[in-house]
């Protein structure tokens, strides 16, 4: 069995190429692939789920937006207000006075609805959270029906419509997707 | 269906897919490292390297290899950091010269410690030609430190412990490449992005603007996982819906991350001649990542009967199951990507993820490193157990003699002391306690946890630390480049002594390392070393902050 008997100076020329030619390889060649498997079968997630009204696209399926004013139902707080641009959380623990303060004003904020729910009061991880649990929606319906001047059947409706539950029937939680309630409730009020 | 219900069935179905995989993907890595043939393709990459495929190396010149490898990846990395604003795709991220060099040595050393934001501090073509193709490197790395002692273990006294370009090269083709590849089309069917398009600016049916970002996620979420590197695309990591959109992805983006480093026992049962050696190891693990696996959960599950439903920091498609299964995997390999923030985790929660990382990344560990962590834990426990009984202490016939125990004691002795000096000095530097976001004690568990991470190669973080500055920059790259090649020197010179030694015969006298109480055994010296190193600064962190 021969040892190697490359010196120091052929070893680093070894490193070099063999670096540039891997680096081509999975620098460039693989994410070129995943991205043409990505054109041609998953074009709709590959490009960002995204959702069009009329051509004009208002949205991504997955990432949350920021919505205000009683006439529609709202996102989680957000430690980006939704930008997108940027992501990220608070990164504050729960008995942090601030953090106290925080949860101690969403829950005033929220004493009109004559309920509380945990994803109401706290930021989500990635600021960009598309859901909120159903019994969040729940509680925004009654003031949303009386924004919008229909009934709260109607409204009830739209949630059951973007509610989905854990994916394969166990994994992850049950979810309400915002902006496509919001979306659902725009064409029915634009209708009306 | 209840929460309780969801959660443990989310974990059945993992552990029953890891235990159906890890046999077939075992057998199929030990294949790789002792095969005599090469492919066409690794013969061309040879050639044009001009190393000769055949050739064996010392453990010296293996080291000298991998460390030339390395430092090439370091400067090149950190070149692309530096000039990624006249390279090409750039849309005018940047990074200071400070953060350049902690990125630089983060992706090399398979930490993926991030103090940049993805969004505005790294272009695609620093993410795709620079980052991920480290995320594939510094994993072939380590699986080539762990399948050289495992060659040093079973050698006869030739001194030999492989051929280093060979380990990487096949690693990364015949391993990582595949894998990555059919994880990357999942991720894509699920709904991860790979798009090159410039983030695009919408109007929202409110009248406001929104920013879609985009980038070549898909291919790099993949490797991040699955080569235990856990650097985000996004600054939010895993929580971001284009990086891990729903339940499904959660699932199997934890699969990937566990599934190379439970794999390796099985691995390594094959290359010494005796799965039963394999099973130990692997029951070792298993143990210790299903008891963090229960406390952190407990402690969240606990948490969240307060009205804030332990939700900050969490995504509500993911819940508190998933985001602690997510965290226990992440800590207990040496991946560090995170669904959800670990510094707005319950006291417990958070401290159990700190004691992942403080174990040693063992639980399984990182690809490789979390291999050859665990054997070192196996010949501390034979010299201890030898030391008992009054028997030489003997591991797969090889002699843990002085040279040895000292190798395997340098191992274990330079993390934790790169841990607490760096936990150590930065509380007495103006600019780092600065830094800090919380107060009392979880001030100390950020800091510490960010050294923590540093050294054992993890990446994740209490996110709350403004660690973007000089003195934090520069100390945790520090950690991170010792916490990764010191060990990996005395993995391989351990390598090189046991390689240079006969393979004694198995005698009554021997002791089983294959036993479940030896398995046992392993557990008692990881915790008790674990325990008698850091429990001091546990009672000042995370304990102090739960008994409040």
């Amino acid at each position: 069995m021969a040892t190697s008997s490359l010196t120091i100076g052929r070893q680093t020329l070894a490193a070099v190429r063999l670096f540039i030619i891997l680096t081509v390889l999975l620098g460039v060649i693989y994410p070129a692939v995943v991205w043409g498997v990505g054109r041609v079968a998953f074009h709709d997630q590959a490009t960002g789920s995204l959702i069009r009204v009329d051509g004009k696209v208002v949205g991504s399926s997955l990432i949350g937006q920021q919505f205000t004013g009683a006439q529609w139902f709202h996102g989680r707080p957000s430690a980006t207000n939704y930008t997108g641009s940027t992501s990220g959380g608070s990164n504050l623990p729960a008995d942090d006075k601030r953090q106290e303060a925080a949860v101690a004003a969403r829950a005033k904020a929220l004493a009109g609805l004559g309920g509380t729910a945990p994803d109401a009061l706290t930021m989500s991880a990635s600021g960009l959270d598309p859901d909120i649990s159903p019994a969040y929606a729940k509680l925004q319906a009654p003031s949303v029906a009386k924004a919008r001047g229909i009934s709260l059947a109607e409204v009830d409706k739209l949630i059951a419509a973007a509610t989905t539950g854990r994916d394969v029937g166990f994994l992850g939680e049950p979810k309400v997707d915002v902006l496509r309630l919001n979306l659902a409730l725009q064409r029915l009020t634009a209708k009306g | 269906m209840s929460e309780w219900v969801s959660g443990v069935l989310t974990i059945a179905c993992l552990v029953a897919v890891l235990a159906a995989v890890h046999v077939p993907l075992g057998d199929y890595m030990a294949k790789v490292f002792t095969s005599e043939k090469d492919l066409a393709i690794e013969r061309v990459f040879y050639r044009a390297a001009g190393v000769d495929p055949k050739s064996q190396q010392r453990w010296t010149r293996y080291a000298v290899s991998l460390l030339t490898f390395s430092g090439i990846g370091i400067v090149v990395l950190w070149l692309l950091c530096v000039f990624q604003g006249r390279l090409p795709l750039d849309r005018g991220a940047a990074m200071d010269w400070h953060t350049s060099i902690n990125t630089a040595v983060s992706f090399v050393t398979n930490t993926n410690w991030q103090s940049y934001s993805g969004e505005s501090g790294a272009s695609a073509l620093l993410q795709t030609t620079g980052l991920a193709v480290q995320n594939f490197l510094s994993a072939a790395v380590g699986l080539a430190v762990a399948v050289a002692l495992v060659r040093g273990l079973v050698a006869r006294k030739t001194g030999l412990v492989g051929n280093f370009w060979v380990d990487v090269v096949r690693a990364t083709i015949r391993i990582l490449l595949p894998l990555s590849v059919i994880a990357a089309i999942v991720l894509l069917a699920g709904g991860v992005v790979q798009d090159l398009s410039a983030p695009m600016v919408i109007d929202t049916i409110t009248g406001s603007h929104q920013t879609i970002e985009s980038g070549l996620v898909a291919s790099q979420e993949a490797i991040k996982e699955l080569g235990t590197n856990g650097g985000g695309y996004f600054n939010a990591n895993s929580a971001h819906p284009f990086e891990n959109p729903n339940g499904f992805t959660n699932l199997f983006e934890i699969f990937l991350l566990l599934v190379i480093p439970f794999s390796l026992p099985r691995t390594y049962g094959r290359l010494v001649g005796d799965k039963r050696q394999g099973y130990a190891v692997l029951g070792f693990m298993a143990f210790l990542w299903t008891t963090m696996l229960i406390v952190i959960t407990w402690a969240e599950q606990a948490a969240s009967h307060a009205a804030t439903g332990a939700m900050e920091g969490k995504e509500v498609r993911f819940g508190v199951w998933a985001s602690a299964l997510f965290a226990n995997s992440t800590t207990s390999t040496s991946t560090g990507a995170v669904n959800s923030w670990h510094e707005s985790y319950s006291p417990i929660g958070g401290g159990g993820a700190l004691v992942n990382m403080l174990l040693g990344e063992i639980s399984p560990g990182g690809v490789g490193s979390g291999l050859y962590g665990a054997l070192i834990v196996a010949i501390l426990a034979v010299f201890i157990a030898g030391l008992m009984v009054g028997r030489t202490p003997e591991i797969h016939g090889k002699q843990v003699g002085r040279k040895e125990i000292t190798y395997s004691a340098l191992y274990s002795v330079t993390t934790p002391a790169l841990v607490l000096l760096g936990t150590a000095s930065a509380l007495m530097v103006r600019s780092a306690k600065g830094a800090i976001l919380a107060t009392g004690p979880h001030g100390l568990s950020e800091i510490l946890y960010a050294y923590a991470s540093a050294a054992n190669n993890n990446g994740s973080a209490f996110g709350g630390l403004s660690a973007d500055q000089p003195f934090l920059n520069l100390t945790l790259a520090v950690c991170m480049l010792l916490g990764r090649f010191l060990p990996t020197i005395a993995v391989l010179a351990l390598a090189g002594s046991f390689a240079a030694q006969h393979r004694r015969p198995t005698t009554d006298g021997t002791m089983p390392t294959h036993t479940p109480l030896f398995a046992g055994l392993m557990v008692g010296v990881a915790l008790l070393v674990t325990g008698l190193t850091f429990l001091p600064v546990l009672a000042l962190g995370p304990l102090a902050e739960a008994l409040r």
